[in-house]
């Protein structure tokens, strides 16, 4: 299979930003590459006290602090309404914090909850439409598009409409969109959740081959146990709302991980144990 | 994944479908003229049958006799133009206006009381005031149409480049997608279905407008609204209903041509424009 490789450099330089943030921001004008911070800023996503609570006056996160640095898969689980989505929200810069700071550095990949693919494109135009918006040329945009379509497992399905598609091929298609831009951050809520369990451990494992090869920093958001502790290296649980996290469990296995492990007894440890945290605080 | 087969079972039994489609309303067609017939025939007294001059009488006076045909289609046709022009210029100011609106919700909420205010005057009102400061020529009998026709386009426009989902705006926000970008690659696209079922709606309008247009201005060209006006005064049946006959047939005309527009557009990607024949 092709590695997505090409063009990396020669794309438009990734954008390094510290989105919202509200003690201290990069100010207006001020060239991204210089931080205003007295440490130096890792790659891949920081949360420093971020909380955030909606103009209505829902509190939907209080203050949270992690980080995911690249190369982790970090899995986030915790009861419905807990403020899940928000947290991503807040990662990718579609929303701001109310309090605390938000730092992501590298182009952010975002996997919504339904694939949101544009109906009246093909898979192929799909694909290729991150690509479109950078204002990237149409032959480096094929070269792209054919690459992440590869990756992902699509070929042959580069006519087809979204309409003529399964619920997992919509998802490969909207994996594969994110994966044209290479990104260093991936954000992730919840996917595979409309998922049949096979279409969903299949995908599972392609995601995991996918992070073998690019190594971004991925925050991956699911109501499933399983699911968490299969992908991750690191599992985050949050309370019920205004979420906080509450636990945070390290996956002791190397990321070369196969559909037994399912049945291993360490698998299941790591799971109760996920399970336990989270009965504990929603 | 699923395509193929889909495809696949809808050409084997297209066959058996497309003749009962077309068949169907022929049949109930043969009906109406047959129960036409035996009333005109046997159900009307001789002095009374001016009022439902049976249909062969009507195709032969109507119909086949070269100059009352001639006279209904270039009526028809030239009420055809009024609205055709008329529709054309609805849309594109229609769609602009919504366009315009979609981007700033002051916009909106300066410019839709007037569109609405345009859609409760009673255009029918307004025509004799047209007449008296535009003049009865082609350019006033299009205003008419305009009039009548705008007011579908903006809402329906409107309403389909809002429908756009959540998670698509997200998408292009994320990306920092200009103004642009955002109208041409999503919400263009996106309105499109409501798009076009307000084109089929105004289309009627529109018609309905040059027709009125017709009637009022008694100048110019004779559309056929005062062709079929002039057939009642002058108690020609045969006439008036060939007229009416062809205007039905025209109509049709244009319905299925919006069918087609429509499926053309979005009949690959939309599932109304699948399930609707
Ligand atoms: N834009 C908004 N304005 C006001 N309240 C909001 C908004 N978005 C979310 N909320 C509220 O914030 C809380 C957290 O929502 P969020 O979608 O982040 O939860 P979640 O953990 O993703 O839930 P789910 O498991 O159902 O996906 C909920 O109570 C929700 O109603
Ligand atoms: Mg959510």
């Amino acid at each position: 299979m092709p590695v997505i490789d090409t063009q990396r450099e020669e794309r438009i330089a990734p954008t390094s930003a510290a989105h919202a943030s509200a003690d201290h921001s990069a100010q207006p004008g001020r060239p991204p590459h210089v931080q205003p911070f007295e440490e130096p800023t890792a790659e891949g996503i920081r949360f420093r006290k971020a909380a955030k609570t909606y103009r209505g006056g829902t509190e939907a996160l209080s203050s949270t602090s992690f980080a995911v640095a690249p190369g982790e898969f970090v899995s986030l689980v915790g009861p419905s309404g807990c403020g899940k989505s928000t947290l991503l929200r807040l990662a990718s810069g579609l929303d701001t914090v109310s309090s605390g700071s938000v730092e992501v550095n590298g182009e952010v990949g975002y996997i919504f909850q339904d694939a949101s693919l544009l109906p009246w494109r093909t898979v192929q135009r799909n694909v290729e439409l991150l690509a479109e918006l950078e204002g990237i040329d149409r032959a480096t945009r094929r070269a792209l598009a054919a690459d992440a379509i590869a990756l992902t497992g699509l070929a042959g399905f580069e006519q087809h409409r979204p309409l003529a598609l399964s619920g997992g091929m919509r998802m490969r298609v909207s994996i594969a969109r994110a994966l044209t831009l290479r990104p260093g951050v991936f954000l992730f809520d919840e996917p595979f959740g409309a998922l049949d369990e096979i279409s969903r451990e299949r995908l599972n494992d392609e995601l995991l081959a996918i992070f073998a090869r690019e190594r971004f920093a991925g925050l991956f958001v699911t109501h499933s146990i399983a699911e968490a502790v299969y992908l991750s290296t690191r599992v985050l649980v949050m309370s019920a709302r205004p979420g906080r996290i509450v636990a945070e469990l390290e996956v002791p296995f190397d990321h070369d991980r196969s559909p037994a492990l399912r049945f291993d007894a360490a698998f299941s440890r790591v799971a109760s144990e996920v399970s336990e945290a989270l009965r504990a605080h929603s | 994944m699923s395509a193929p087969l889909s495809r696949v079972r809808r050409t084997a039994d297209a066959p058996a479908k497309r003749v009962r489609r077309i068949a169907a309303p022929f049949i109930v067609f043969a009906a109406v003229v047959t129960l036409w017939w035996l009333f005109s025939t046997y159900g009307l007294e001789q002095h009374k049958r001016f009022l439902l001059p049976p249909p062969g009488q009507v195709v032969a006076v109507g119909l086949l006799d070269p100059r009352n045909r001639g006279e209904i289609i270039d009526g028809l046709l030239a009420t055809a133009q009024v609205a055709l022009v008329g529709l054309v210029l609805s849309i594109v100011i229609g769609t602009v206006l919504a366009l315009v609106m979609s981007q700033a919700v002051w916009v909106e909420q300066s410019i839709y009381p007037w569109a609405v205010v345009l859609q409760t005057i009673p255009v029918l009102a307004l025509v004799p005031l047209i007449g008296f400061w535009f003049g009865y020529g082609f350019g006033s009998r299009v205003l008419v149409c305009v009039l009548i026709a705008l007011f579908p386009i903006i809402t329906s426009t409107l309403f389909g480049l809002q429908s756009a989902e959540r998670d698509h705006r997200d998408l292009f926000r994320l990306r920092r997608a200009g103004r642009w970008h955002t109208v041409t690659k999503l919400l263009l696209p996106g309105a499109l279905p409501a798009m076009t079922t307000g084109w089929r709606t105004s289309a009627g309008m529109s018609v309905t407008g040059a027709i009125v247009g017709d009637f009022f201005f008694r100048q110019g060209q004779a559309g056929i609204g005062r062709l079929l006006d002039g057939y009642t005064q002058r108690l020609m049946p045969e006439q008036l209903f060939a007229g009416v006959f062809i205007t039905s047939a025209f109509g049709l005309l244009v319905f299925w041509g919006f069918g087609l527009i429509t499926r053309l557009l979005i009949g690959s990607w939309h599932e109304s424009a699948r399930t609707s024949q």
